[in-house]
């Protein structure tokens, strides 16, 4: 049975490497996997999203409505928007960041509020962190990716030295102990 | 959870990138010269097999260029490749259809990357076509095993059958990773250049005799095609056959699994016809699965052979396994919902992008922008809507001249054309020599990012590197265009708004042709050194929403004072210029 992961977020937020170690930890794993990013326009602070597929043999390298059993999302709104693409039964791992899209910097349209809560009484099964404190905490706001990584790995079935080897495979040396302290920041917070 | 897999087998496999596969099997079999013009989502073929020392690698000004560059390499005796998008195509369109008489000597592979769903495209072209019409065989991988294996099989076909060969792809082939296991580099056996007129020169007399030869070498590549195991038949039930290709055997394969008959498809031109008659005779019912145009469908259905296809599936946009499952009337998943209007989130120009102060500049003075294609492109989005053309690459420079010569003095300055430093490279110098020629009182913007910016940060011919961040040549963008014979060339940094806007108003206001140059390197450079993040000092700030009009993903509005993100703004100060109270010139 295929498993399905999204990782979403604004453009420019680091996804693309949270997928690369992810693909990583399901190949050691000894899943089929795949993983399908967007390049191009929507990187420039658009909505952007990434499909994460492991399993015996898996076909289509994307994720449709219904399908996810995991949303990870750097941002909260990212994860109401996607929200559709959750399965009954789903998880969503959140960021409580909140960053404003151009229709809200305009005046154009309303930042949704109580997202969090919407989510849950929707049957979505959300647990938000502060993902962006505890990057901080770990040494740089751009250990997001890290620690929400973390935090999935509380949920996911596989070996603590599989988690590591694949982040030590992803991140630059020069920014190793940097990305590990957030890695376990957001499996332990 | 975990399977049983042999873990031996598992760790000579890797996960790869489609773009990046193609890559390694244009590596593996030899190839020696690439030349390509980026556009997503090919761009990272041709940055992936610069990795390779053994391959000489560049980025050419456009792909007509390329695409000629590799043909020269390719009749030199080195197998050759050059890679574009499906709108790249058409601008190299012009060399495709005729060196599909010459042939090649060595192997030549062109890859093309259709969007379907138009991720990063102005347009949602169908690029099949353009093998059928050049006659030129394509052969079409669905995931990045196929990616590299065809990569491969494309060199090979080339030589046996004296073609050039288009391998296409998908913006869903090209930027997925799935698992391949690669293989050494062959060195190709040497295929000496050698003089020969009749084969080489397309003159009349020469092309007449060649054109039979095409016609016979596409009946030959269908005999090819017939036993080929790129077009393969998976049989299940006779109830149902499925004729796919591409992405659409995967979504097909997802929602049947082995329950339907599937034939394959890896090569979308020529298309067997024998075996698209014995696949139909052993199925009760028929479908076509291709994403945007009927091209298989239609060639079936001249078969004289019932089928299925668009009459259940869209014209438009990418398909899916739900998509599927519902028009063919199976089980679709339902997922969450809240009932709560979400606010879109569309691309925006980053924080301190330098095209932000030069719209700025033109939305305020209220000029008519015409524009191309690139991240400025984001110039006709809220808040600025300063741009309000934008068709192809270099088109911005052509369509001033027209627009002024059909209006006269009703256009000629209030009008700008607006264009990269690397889409002017590309094709907008044509537009600015007819400008110079044919004397329009056109104003032409160039803006100098130092990079191409949109597809990645690729360099080009102005930028003094190559494709390795060397040191290469530097086209001096000033002297090219005085050269073209243009006297005006004025230089202005769009992060200063008062000498942005004293250049646009003098150059409209000159009765003969100009070029502004607004230079100012992408924000996102890492050779960019910022001020760092401004604060806003809220007893000074007035909310009087002024700094809000340049649409800076850094600025918003807390508790009624702007509101400076530090984790976005560089300092670039546009918008300190823009505040009448000076709230917005602190430091963080």
């Amino acid at each position: 049975m295929t498993k399905n992961i999204m990782i979403v977020g604004v453009g420019g937020q680091g996804s693309l490497l949270a997928s690369k170690m992810l693909g990583r930890l399901l190949l050691s794993q000894n899943y089929d996997v795949k993983v399908s990013e967007v390049h191009g326009m929507s990187q420039r602070g658009g909505s952007v999203v990434t499909y994460v597929r492991f399993g015996e043999k898996v076909y289509s390298p994307v994720i449709d409505k219904g399908e996810a059993d995991y949303i990870i999302s750097f941002e909260k709104l990212e994860a109401a928007r996607w929200l559709g693409y959750l399965k009954k039964g789903g998880k969503i791992i959140t960021s409580l960041q909140e960053i404003e899209p151009m229709p809200v910097i305009t005046g154009a349209a309303e930042y949704p509020s109580d997202l969090i809560e919407k989510m849950q009484a929707a049957g979505a099964d959300v647990d938000a962190i502060d993902a962006l404190s505890l990057a901080e905490e770990a040494g740089s706001a751009k250990a997001v990716n890290l620690v929400l990584m973390g935090r999935l790995s509380r949920y996911f079935d596989a070996p603590e030295e599989a988690w590591q080897e694949a982040l030590e495979a992803c991140v630059p040396p020069k920014f190793l102990e940097l990305n590990k302290k957030a890695f376990a920041l957001g499996r332990n917070a | 959870m975990k399977t049983n897999i042999r873990k031996e087998v598992c760790s000579m496999k890797q996960l790869m990138l489609g773009n990046a596969a193609i890559a390694r099997g244009l590596y593996e079999a030899g190839c020696g010269v690439a030349s390509s013009y980026p556009g997503t989502p090919s761009t990272e073929v041709t940055e992936e097999i610069a990795k390779y020392k053994e391959v000489y690698s560049e980025w050419a000004p456009n792909e007509k260029v390329a695409m000629e560059t590799a043909f020269g390499a390719c009749l030199a005796g080195k197998r050759s490749f050059c890679g574009m998008k499906h709108v790249g195509l058409n601008v190299a369109a012009d060399p495709l259809f005729t060196m599909s008489y010459i042939g090649v000597n060595a192997g030549m592979v062109i890859l093309v990357a259709d969007d379907p769903g138009m991720h990063s495209s102005q347009n949602e072209q169908d690029s099949r076509h353009y093998a059928k019409a050049s006659k030129i065989p394509m052969l079409e991988p669905s995931d990045s095993a196929e990616c590299l294996a065809f990569a491969k099989l494309a060199f090979e076909i080339s030589e046996q059958f004296d073609t050039p060969v288009i391998l296409k792809t998908c913006t869903r082939v090209a930027h997925s990773q799935s698992i391949v296991e690669t293989s050494d580099r062959i060195e190709p056996s040497e295929r000496r250049y050698e003089k020969d007129i009749r084969k080489n020169v397309m003159m009349p007399g020469f092309a007449k005799l060649k054109h039979p030869i095409v016609e016979q070498r596409t009946k030959d590549l269908e005999a090819y095609a017939m036993k080929s195991p790129v077009n393969r038949i998976e049989m299940g039930s006779g109830k149902l056959g499925i004729i796919t290709s591409s992405t659409s055997y995967q979504y097909a394969k997802e929602v049947y699994g082995g329950e339907a008959s599937i034939l394959k498809l890896g090569m979308a031109w020529p298309i067997p016809a024998d075996l698209i008659k014995d696949f139909a005779s052993k199925v009760e019912k028929l479908i076509v699965i291709e994403e945007l145009d009927p091209f298989i469908e239609e060639f079936v259905r001249s078969l004289g052979i019932e089928v299925s296809g668009k009459d259940l599936f869209p014209l438009c946009d990418e398909f899916s396994q739900n998509l599927l499952a519902e028009k063919l009337g199976r089980d679709v998943p339902q997922g969450l919902s809240i009932d709560e209007p979400i606010p879109n989130r569309p691309p925006v120009m980053c924080a301190g992008c330098p095209h932000r102060g030069l719209f700025y500049v033109l939305s305020k003075n209220k000029i008519t922008v015409l524009g191309d294609i690139g991240c400025y492109t984001l110039g006709a989005a809220a808040p600025l809507n300063a741009v309000e053309t934008v068709e192809c690459m270099g088109a911005s420079v052509s369509s001033i001249h027209g627009f002024n010569k059909a209006l006269g003095e009703e256009s000629e300055g209030k009008t700008v054309a607006v264009i990269g430093d690397s889409t002017f490279m590309h094709s907008g110098m044509t537009g600015l020599a007819n400008i110079a020629y044919n004397q329009s009182n056109s104003t032409v913007i160039i803006l100098d990012n130092s990079i191409t910016g949109m597809t990645g940060h690729q360099q080009n011919p102005t930028t003094g590197l190559d494709i390795h961040g060397d040191p290469a040549g530097k086209i001096d963008l000033e002297a090219l265009v005085k050269a073209m014979g243009i006297q005006r060339v004025r230089i202005c940094d769009p992060y200063d708004l008062a000498d942005t806007e004293a250049a646009v108003k003098d150059e409209l206001a000159a009765k003969e042709p100009s070029v502004i140059i607004s230079r100012r390197p992408c924000a996102l450079l890492k050779t960019v050194k910022h001020k760092g993040p401004i604060a806003c000092d809220t007893d000074k700030c007035k909310s009087c929403k002024m700094c809000m009009k340049i649409g800076c993903p850094a600025i918003s509005m807390k508790d009624g004072k702007a509101w400076i993100d530090k984790t976005l703004c560089v300092g670039c100060g546009v918008c300190s210029q823009l505040c009448a109270f000076g709230a917005l010139e602190g430091k963080v």
